[in-house]
């Protein structure tokens, strides 16, 4: 196996020779605030799936010409208040909720703390709080696309199950039964945790999208499980693949790049 | 200097892990009197100057917004305690 470089520039300079200019040219920002983790990662998928990635800083007051944004998960600013509480009113999230309401309907990502952001952003119902168990969980988890019309699932099948890590302590999604039975009955429950529940979520939620599916929020770590060999495939006897997070960068691309943004 | 102070609770309906693993320990230290914890945050404003009612309408504002989710959060209290 050839070995990737840390920054997967090699991916991104292969696809633009193999004559994917159109690929390479979608920019999906990936955004960092102090506390968050997993921005690196995130950046990493995008390129993987033969995307670019554009860091975006919370302090910038503009998105720039990002096709879409990643949301990464961490503990932004300590999840001192509430898990996002704080980063939710940085001045790029600001312009990320205008865009993501506009006409242009910018596809959105938000990973775990991400998750937490646009919940506490109104972008998304509901609210994680702490695990029903209490602790930090960091387990391979298998998940089911419940819905692959939304921009970061379209190229999964409903009903397909894939295993990506899931690592938090405030993972336990909460809505009241209104906001629940609304998401079901309008297919806007994304994932569904299979097997077991982690965390006490609601109705076994793991991720929910906004009513245009351009939005969308999950504990789980897709960004974790793009790669053959660092993936969940074998760890625990969970199974399934090492790659099952690709999906959701691939879908995005193939949506901008389709012209359908 | 006077302090704005704000109380949040979360919702009663909404349980409260953090209270539950408190009532489960206050029994191992003798503590048997309680059947139930609900664990809130309390914040303290301070104020340079006379609390005006524009100021105190600010802290019920910022208590709305950023001190609590109301999805999983109630502002329970806002007043004004002179130091």
């Amino acid at each position: 196996m050839t070995e990737l470089p840390l920054i997967g520039e090699a991916i991104a300079v292969a696809a633009h020779d193999s004559g994917v200019r159109k690929l390479t040219g979608a920019k999906i920002g990936v955004v960092t605030f102090p506390g968050t983790l997993d921005d690196r990662d995130a950046a990493r998928a995008v390129r993987l799936a033969g995307g670019t990635a554009v860091p975006l800083w919370h302090a910038d007051s503009a998105l720039g010409d990002v096709d879409a944004v990643v949301i990464p998960g961490g503990f932004s600013y300590g999840d001192y208040l509430r898990a996002g509480a704080i980063a939710r009113f940085a001045p790029l999230m600001s312009k990320i909720i205008d865009a993501a309401n506009s006409d242009a309907k910018l596809p959105v990502l938000g990973i775990c703390n991400g998750f937490q952001i646009l919940t506490e952003s109104h972008l998304l119902p509901g609210s994680m709080i702490k695990n029903d168990h209490l602790k930090f969980m960091c387990r391979d988890q298998v998940l089911r696309v419940e819905n692959s019309n939304t921009a970061w699932t379209l190229d999964y099948e409903a009903g397909q199950e894939i295993t990506v890590p899931l690592k938090n302590q405030d993972g336990q999604y909460i809505a009241d039964e209104k906001v629940l039975d609304a998401l079901e009955a309008e297919g806007r429950v994304v994932f569904r945790y299979v097997g077991f529940n982690p965390n006490g979520s609601r109705r076994d939620i793991a991720g929910i999208s906004n009513a245009a599916g351009n939005v969308v929020g999950l504990m789980p770590h897709p960004e974790h499980a793009v790669e053959a060999g660092f993936g969940p495939s074998s760890l625990d006897g969970v199974g399934g693949s090492d790659t099952d997070g690709l999906g959701f960068f691939t879908s995005v691309l193939n949506k901008i790049v389709g012209g359908a943004k | 200097m006077p302090r704005i102070v704000v109380d949040v609770m979360p919702k009663p309906e909404i349980l409260d892990p953090q209270g539950k693993a408190i009532v489960g320990a206050l029994p191992r230290l003798g503590f048997t009197a309680f059947s139930s914890v609900r664990q809130g945050k309390r914040f303290e404003l301070t104020v340079d100057g006379e609390v005006t009612e524009e100021i105190l309408a600010q802290a019920r504002n910022a208590a709305e917004t950023l001190l609590s989710n109301p999805v999983i959060e109630d502002v329970v209290n806002v007043e004004v305690v002179e130091a």
